[in-house]
């Protein structure tokens, strides 16, 4: 059983992978992953905790997470290497020719660990809920996680999936909305102001807990209180802000880092910033 | 010619209805989903017979072709109903991503295709459906041509792994091909053998093709027709096969020209075996409310239009 202190030093390699692929890329998303590391930290090591050595399309009997908002890559490739789907040395190949750890997650390429492509915004709550519906058909007890971006709910098709779990009583689903506050082209106040996203939930019919999702002892609590609140009759929302860029002071909150990666320079000065606990890859 | 009789008109859409009932008996993994649209679709029968497995989705066709992706995670074989309009364009990007590039194992079932929907007009008529899906990679076309042969490929697509759009019509039509045939994805089917000139056909336009096949034996041609009810993947070696023969085509289908059979057969003739081709189809406009068949005479689809493209097309033969 890992502590919350071990869980948070996992987090910081996830963080360091993050910088480290991006930069290695020249290309890719660090806001968002850095935001979200995390939830995807406890969600893997200490909720779900999936076998790796088993894992399969299917997914029977085991939890089972979708990325809706794929651009959320990096962080979720390095959760995946660091918990035992592959070699962590494989991150070097991020985004890179052959590599199977594509721009956005993929099927096509065979990674173990991933059932559904993600990118194009919006589709990972229907996925999700596709998914919660073979497992209650198959009577399989456990439960389907999906994390989706804030600026990703201005995509209509999550309304229709929203209406449809709570409607339909998906109750072994577990939604979480990463409530950074930002998307590419500002803060989404400013692109499309959302309103209350809490109450507007609420009058869908979801069940929903709110958490601050860059600390770890909340992230874990949250999720079991999420657990506990499944098989009631409710899909579960979790409406967890962040802070883009979150462990690195000049990526904080700025939603240009969104879609940049960093220079030698600013890598170096991330790294620095981010403790080296399992071993750069 | 082979005679092909009418054992009486049904529309094809029952055909997907009974097969997918007949499938729900059979294999458990089987389920349906359907947005708003039960009844037009023939899938009552189904969600009277399986309610666990049928999943009412409401109106919102993206959210269905998701759900559907999702569940084959599970082991599930789901089969999506709406109007072809629904099936594809409204939906092109969740096809694209969560069941295409995704390969995940779901059949896109589409009725209501093409100009013979008849008086709801050109909202609902969609007739650049087989493009957009033959351009997806992983995904497989079909297009039935009557009651029986839909009935058939229901039953096939549900054995065969991975993403299949299958494409059929509201209208009753002529029912002329055996009851309880084999349906083989991929394998086009030789229904005339002649000399003069190939016919390549789908969907409702093959019984227009034997009608005018009819015709032009009267006047001296032999046609060679040929129901390609699988625009992907093309039978390239039955279609080469024929044409070395005629050395001419009339290609016939209930679509845009842009993107559908005809296009896919030019292309093939292109590259392996230049020939003229005449191609019975819509030519880059929307269609319009009215009568099927009055349709079908508007926009050049009807069985004097075949006629008329085999004598041009024979004409361009050196």
């Amino acid at each position: 059983m890992l502590s919350i202190q071990e869980l948070e030093k996992i987090a910081s390699q996830v963080r360091r992978d993050i910088i480290r692929m991006v930069h290695g890329a020249s290309s890719g998303h660090p806001g968002g992953p850095l935001g979200s590391a995390d939830l995807l930290v406890a969600l893997y090591f200490k909720i779900m905790k999936p076998d790796p050595e088993k894992f399969t399309m299917d997914g029977t009997a085991e939890d089972l997470f979708f990325l809706s908002n794929g651009h959320l890559s990096a962080g979720w490739y390095s959760v995946l290497a660091r918990y035992g789907y592959f070699e962590a040395g494989e991150l070097a190949t991020f985004r890179k020719m052959g590599a199977r750890l594509q721009g956005h997650p993929a099927t096509a390429e065979g990674l173990p660990g991933i059932r559904m492509s993600s990118g194009s915004l919006g589709q990972g709550l229907s996925v999700s809920i596709g998914a919660a519906l073979a497992k209650k058909m198959n009577h399989d007890e456990h439960l389907v996680y999906c994390l989706m971006g804030d600026g990703e709910l201005q995509e209509g098709q999550n309304w229709e999936a929203l209406m449809f779990a709570a409607g339909k009583r998906v109750d072994n689903l577990v939604a979480v909305v990463d409530y950074n506050g930002v998307q590419i082209d500002g803060p989404n106040d400013k692109v499309l102001p959302m309103g209350d996203l809490q109450a507007k939930f609420e009058a869908f019919d979801w069940h929903v807990l709110t958490m601050y999702g860059n600390d770890m002892t909340e992230v874990v609590e949250t999720l079991k209180k999420a657990q506990w609140f499944t098989g009631q009759g409710k899909p579960v929302m979790i409406l967890m802000t962040t802070h883009m860029g979150n462990g690195v002071d000049f990526m904080l909150d700025n939603h240009e880092w969104h879609g940049v990666f960093p220079n030698d320079e600013q890598t170096k000065e991330a790294l620095a910033q981010l403790e080296e606990t399992i071993g750069d890859y | 010619m082979t005679e092909y009789l009418n054992q009486g008109s049904k529309d094809t859409r029952s055909g997907f209805g009974e097969a997918l009932l007949e499938l729900g008996k059979q294999n458990p993994n089987v389920v349906a989903l359907c947005a708003d649209l039960t009844g037009s679709l023939k899938m009552d029968a189904f969600a009277a017979g399986f309610p666990d497995r049928f999943i009412q989705v409401g109106i919102a066709e993206a959210n269905m072709i998701c759900i559907a992706a999702g569940m084959t995670i599970g082991g599930k074989i789901p089969f999506t109903g709406t109007f072809a309009n629904f099936s594809t364009g409204r939906v092109y990007d969740q096809i694209r991503q969560s069941v295409a590039y995704s390969n995940k194992n779901v059949k896109i079932c589409a009725s209501h295709a093409g100009l013979t929907l008849g008086e709801d007009g050109a909202t609902h008529q969609n007739l650049e459906d087989l493009g957009m899906m033959k351009m997806l990679p992983n995904m497989t076309v079909i297009n039935p041509c009557d009651f029986n042969q839909t009935k058939a490929a229901t039953l096939a697509i549900a054995t065969h792994p991975g993403p299949v759009y299958l494409r059929f019509g509201r209208p009753k039509w002529p029912n002329f091909t055996p009851p309880g045939q084999p349906f083989v994805i991929g394998r086009a089917m030789l229904l005339n053998e002649g000399t003069d000139v190939t016919i390549f056909a789908i969907g409702h336009m093959v019984w227009n093709a034997l009608q005018a096949c009819k015709t032009l034996e009267e006047q001296g041609i032999r046609a060679e027709v040929i129901n390609v009810h699988t625009i992907k993947p093309l039978d390239e070696e039955a279609i080469l096969a024929s044409v070395t023969k005629t050395g001419c085509v009339v290609t016939a289908e209930e679509h845009m020209r842009n993107g559908g059979l005809g296009d896919s057969i030019a292309q093939l003739l292109v590259r392996k075996h230049p020939a003229p081709v005449e191609m019975v189809a819509v030519n880059d406009t929307f269609g319009e409310s009215g009568k099927p068949e009055e349709l079908l005479k508007k926009y050049g689809l009807d069985v004097p239009d075949i006629v008329a493209a085999a004598f041009r097309v024979i004409a361009r033969k050196q």
